[in-house]
């Protein structure tokens, strides 16, 4: 029956060979193999295992664990460290994007004009980009630690009281915002100085001519067809900024307790200091559904604009 | 030239330095921090009474700084040539070859694009210890190399796609050139922009990997330049001075490999955000 099927087969195969070579190009598929298997092994397979080890309670080494259903997701809503870190979470991905995409677009627009050694000014903006997230976490902790740091340094010279910013949980989820966009403003203002420069001088004469003020060409006119650059920028912006962890393990360690943790790091600590691997791959499940949606939706709503544009 | 334009670059001038001057500030803090002597506890905007060079040789020491600028050019230097190589090849039968299997491996591998990779991270581990392959190069080297696959195929199949001349292809067919003599003779050459663009973002990235190195490579003979470093923090928080020399003389490399190469990073930048 078997080897009936395959014969039928050989012989449709043999007769339509010579029409498809001509209609239809052949898929190549050996090319892309190499990468697949790559990327199905390091990527894919384990992030549906990691489905797959969100229900059990395996604790990261032994060889056996029981298949727990629901539990740990149950554990997640009902843990108040979930909200903490989902909320700092938020709070890294949307603070760097908005003020990633307004500074990078100001610097964008300056950099545009006419300007003496402005090429400086680009280099040195992005210059940070280049450099491992952790060093840059050490280089602003020298900036903000309490012994010897420079800001404590500007404030004693004050007289004012000395502070211990990145111990406070109030102020050092903001300080990670503040140095994730410091380190990567530039890139946010390269996209926008390209998206600039390929929009035409035609449209600008054009409503000088009709008397537009230097703000109506820029709603009109430059936000319009910056759309694209807005879109990519946002995207890459928030996944960059919910994924963040180098920074925040340089500068705070997710501390003190759990104050600044975000998924990232809060994933860590539960896989690697607290022995809690079934645990640890359902927040990794829940922070993918987070990207996920977030992108998702910045990348329809951000599309859609271009398109009415 | 009317008065007020005069003012206005003036203005603009005078706004671009100061910018420049404010995102100076950490690296100057960094180097004069680096230079100082060893007893100079002086504030960390002054600086330094005396330049000394001795922070860096000792950082250098107290790290093994030398083993881990080793283990992070191999790793990079192997992901980088694989990632060039096999993405390249991945890309051209998925940007030329519009048939159904390929339209869903091109959607494929855009869509792991969004997987973060540290979700994966648990039963990675898992994988990785189950292959023997813990404190190997060959799973940083892996890891790095999936984890910049996507973006990869994304950008060369964009670029193969609109300045590639598809006759060119048809005119060694018809000489009879095999399907790799073809991409390598022919096309992969005209590939060298978005190369350029490719190599230098990725080796940048993958110098820098942090993430993954931690969880790998926990040998120290196996360390890295970050886990060196992160490890180096961890232990010598009150000394400063040695932790900015380390820093300096780990990310001195990129950075001149992007003081030289500056059009290639921003091109590649550019065109990856005008196409996507």
């Amino acid at each position: 029956m078997m080897s009936e099927l395959v014969a039928r087969r050989k012989v449709a195969v043999a007769k339509k060979a010579p029409k498809r070579k001509e209609k239809k190009p052949s898929s190549l598929w050996w090319m892309y193999t190499p990468s697949l298997v790559i990327v199905f092994l390091f990527i894919l397979y384990p992030f549906l295992n990691g489905i797959q080890l969100s229900f059990t309670n395996w604790n990261g080494f032994s060889q056996s664990y029981d298949w727990v259903g629901f539990d740990q997701y149950k554990r997640m809503f009902t843990d108040p460290t979930t909200w903490l870190v989902v909320k700092n979470t938020l709070l890294y991905g949307m603070g760097s994007t908005i003020l990633q995409n307004i500074i990078g677009l100001l610097y964008a627009l300056l950099l545009n004009q006419s300007i003496r050694m402005k090429a400086i000014t680009r280099t040195v903006i992005y210059l940070p980009v280049i450099i491992s997230p952790l060093i840059m976490g050490y280089i602003w902790y020298f900036f903000f630690a309490y012994q010897g740091g420079a800001l404590n340094d500007v404030l004693l010279f004050l007289g004012l009281e000395k502070i211990n910013a990145l111990a406070n949980p109030e102020w050092n989820t903001w300080i990670i915002v503040f140095v994730n966009t410091y380190q990567y403003v530039g890139v946010a203002m390269i996209i926008y100085l390209a998206g600039l420069q390929s929009i035409s001088k035609d449209y600008y004469e054009a409503a000088q001519i009709d008397g537009a003020s230097a703000l109506q060409q820029f709603k009109n006119i430059t936000l319009p067809l910056l759309m694209p650059s807005i879109t990519i920028n946002m995207v890459l912006n928030i996944i960059g900024g919910l994924k963040l962890f180098d920074v925040i393990i340089a500068l705070t360690g997710g501390g003190p307790g759990n104050a600044s943790q975000s998924m990232s790091t809060f994933m860590y600590d539960l896989y690697f200091k607290r022995q809690d691997a079934g645990y640890a791959a359902t927040q990794g499940v829940f922070m993918a559904v987070i990207i996920l949606i977030l992108s998702l939706a910045a990348l329809v709503y951000f599309r859609r604009k271009e398109v009415e544009a | 030239m009317t008065y007020t334009d005069k003012k206005k670059k003036r203005l603009f001038a005078g706004l671009a330095i100061f910018i420049t001057l404010v995102h100076i500030i950490p690296f100057y803090i960094l180097i004069t921090t680096s230079l100082k002597a060893k007893g100079d506890f002086s504030s960390k905007w002054a600086f330094p009474e005396q330049i000394s060079f001795e922070n860096f040789s000792e950082a250098w020491e107290l790290t093994n700084l030398g083993n881990s600028f080793i283990n992070s050019a191999i790793i990079t230097l192997f992901s980088a040539v694989l990632l060039i190589v096999l993405g390249s090849m991945a890309a051209y039968p998925l940007a030329r070859r519009q048939t159904k299997l390929n339209k869903f491996f091109y959607f494929l591998f855009i869509a792991i694009m969004i997987i973060p990779p540290l979700t994966a991270l648990v039963p990675l581990y898992n994988l990785v210890v189950d292959f023997g392959m813990m404190n190997t190069y060959e799973v940083a080297i892996f890891n790095n190399v999936a984890a910049f696959m996507p973006l990869t195929i994304f950008l060369y199949a964009g670029f193969i796609r609109s300045t590639i001349p598809k006759e060119l292809e048809e005119a060694a067919k018809i000489d009879g050139a095999s399907t790799l003599g073809i991409f390598f003779r022919i096309v992969f050459p005209l590939l060298k922009p978005i190369t350029a663009s490719i190599l230098i973002i990725s080796c940048v990235y993958i110098w820098n990997d942090y993430q993954f190195a931690i969880f790998f490579l926990q040998d120290s003979a196996m360390h890295t330049l970050t886990v060196s470093l992160a490890n180096f923090f961890g232990s010598n928080q009150n000394k400063l001075n040695l932790v900015a020399a380390a820093a300096l003389m780990s990310m001195l490399p990129m950075t001149i490999l992007f003081l030289f190469l500056q059009k290639y990073f921003i091109k590649g930048l550019a065109a990856g955000s005008v196409k996507g």
